[in-house]
């Protein structure tokens, strides 16, 4: 008779976040956007997708539905409207995802500070992951964002290792 | 006996023969689209990376679904598409199954993963995917009328000059080039009959500008709408290696040279000769039928999709059959 071995509960949560890193690193290698765009963000990040910065040399596409998307890009100010339609989009995708919030609106508001139906903070209502400061960010700062985050999570696989063995 | 087993023991061989290349020649054709629109391009491994991603994804299945409809029709996809590649005449060999009529079967077989395709759709009861496997079944209807033409024409041709053969199968197809059998007013015929069969291949495959049903800037995805993680990559797969299938059904209908006979080598090495010149008739095909198209045109409306293949492509599929009828009673004459 096999008995499971009994664990405690940061043990676990341990190994799923190892398990969690792990898929990621094969997440980072096709990278399936999905794009939710209210505003100006959707008239500078096109260009991404064409031959002047073509994404898809990392790898990145664009994906029609949330179902096969692993990154959710949201640009510009949410309003309280579209904030539901973005947390449902954010509820369809599979996991492991990640959200990369895109322009100063869905940080602090931006230009829109005193409205009284657009989102300050989108950490409130979505767990983001990171942050593209601009107004609207240039394209390169996008590819920075996403290199940034192939080496984070290359990192923390060379730190599994390391944890592994040491 | 040995035989047999010996069969046995080469398909697994085969199926990931047909896997490894449709995935590579996605590579290819992903590279040449992105060059033809001044891109770099993914690197040739991304089909690879994308479909060991979409495995080790969380897997959603619809509250709504019919769940084991929508978890089946994936792996009937994968396999119809891999019974075919058993069908099929692959790298300058016969086919490893045959029987008395190969051809009949090979296009009913094809029908298959697209009606998987259509079941999993209508499985998912999400209204995209409804209306993308509806609009899949119309292409499904239009497209199997000119290939069915092409492919009677062409036994039809075989069973004039070479009466008494068994016209249906790949065994005679590949053994009498169908080139050589007419005059001059029949290779025109069969010139457009082989052009019509290009574009049969595209929307065969789903792709532009026959890709209605999975129309991603319409209708979100289409019948591909709800499916995610290991649904996905084995339609992904299924679809790479339909690639492989229609493109070496081309191949042994209108291109069934081998280079073993110019080279005048024997044994194994002349398998291999067979096998590397296939691969670049395999290129040269989905290059013509598939990337080149792909890149050059836009999508069709689906009652453009429906009027290309029942119109044009079908009475230029007739004018080549009439060409091959008058060429052939020339001749007899």
């Amino acid at each position: 008779m096999i008995r499971k071995k009994r664990i405690s509960v940061e043990q676990h949560n341990e190994l799923e976040k190892a398990k969690k890193i792990k898929k990621l690193g094969t997440v980072i290698k096709a990278i399936w956007v999905f794009n939710w765009f209210n505003s100006c963000g959707f008239t500078d990040l096109i260009p991404v997708v064409g031959s002047r910065w073509d994404m898809e040399r990392f790898g990145m596409i664009l994906t029609s539905t949330p179902k096969h998307a692993d990154v959710l890009f949201i640009a510009g100010y949410q309003t309280v409207k579209s904030l539901k339609r973005a947390k449902r989009i954010y509820e369809q995708m599979p996991e492991p995802r990640v959200v990369v919030a895109l322009g100063s609106c869905t940080m602090t508001g931006g230009m829109y500070w005193d409205s009284y139906n657009t989102i300050k903070r989108l950490e409130d209502y979505i767990p983001v992951n990171l942050y593209i400061p601009g107004c609207p960010p240039r394209p390169e700062a996008i590819f920075e964002a996403v290199h940034k985050m192939m080496v984070h999570v290359q990192e923390s696989i060379k730190k599994l290792k390391v944890g592994k063995h040491g | 006996m040995i035989a047999f087993w010996f069969k046995i023991l080469l398909i697994p061989i085969v199926v990931l023969f047909g896997l490894f290349i449709g995935l590579l020649y996605k590579g290819i054709d992903r590279i040449l689209a992105a060059r033809m629109q001044l891109r770099v391009g993914p690197p040739i491994s991304q089909p690879y990376r994308d479909f060991k991603k979409l495995m080790v994804k969380d897997n959603i299945i619809p509250r709504n679904a019919v769940k084991w409809l929508f978890n089946l029709m994936p792996v009937a996809a994968l396999s119809t598409t891999l019974i075919i590649l058993l069908y099929v005449p692959l790298g300058g060999t016969m086919p490893l199954l045959e029987g008395q009529g190969d051809l009949i079967l090979v296009l009913y077989l094809l029908i298959f993963p697209a009606l998987a395709l259509i079941l999993g759709g209508f499985s998912s009861n999400s209204p995209y995917a409804i209306i993308g496997a509806q609009r899949e079944m119309i292409v499904l209807m239009s497209y199997e009328f000119p290939l069915s033409i092409i492919s009677i024409s062409i036994a039809w041709l075989l069973s004039f000059t070479q009466p008494g053969a068994n016209v249906f199968s790949f065994l005679v197809i590949t053994n009498n080039i169908i080139w050589g059998l007419v005059g001059p007013m029949g290779f025109i015929g069969l010139i457009l009959l082989f052009v019509v069969l290009l574009f049969v291949m595209q929307g065969e495959l789903g792709r532009v500008p026959f890709d209605v049903a999975v129309a991603d800037t319409e209708i979100a995805g289409g019948v591909l709408a709800e499916y995610s993680g290991r649904n996905l990559a084995l339609f992904y797969l299924a679809n790479t290696t339909k690639v492989v299938v229609i493109g070496s059904l081309i191949i042994a209908l209108f291109l069934p040279w081998n280079i073993s006979d110019f080279f005048s080598v024997a044994g194994f090495s002349a398998h291999i000769f067979n096998a590397l010149f296939f691969l670049i008739k395999l290129f040269v095909v989905t290059f013509l039928g598939s990337s080149l198209i792909r890149v050059a045109v836009a999508r069709l409306k689906i009652n453009q999709v429906v009027s290309a293949y029942w119109i044009h492509a079908m009475s230029v599929a007739l004018l080549g059959l009439i060409l091959i009828w008058v060429d052939v009673a020339l001749q007899t004459l």
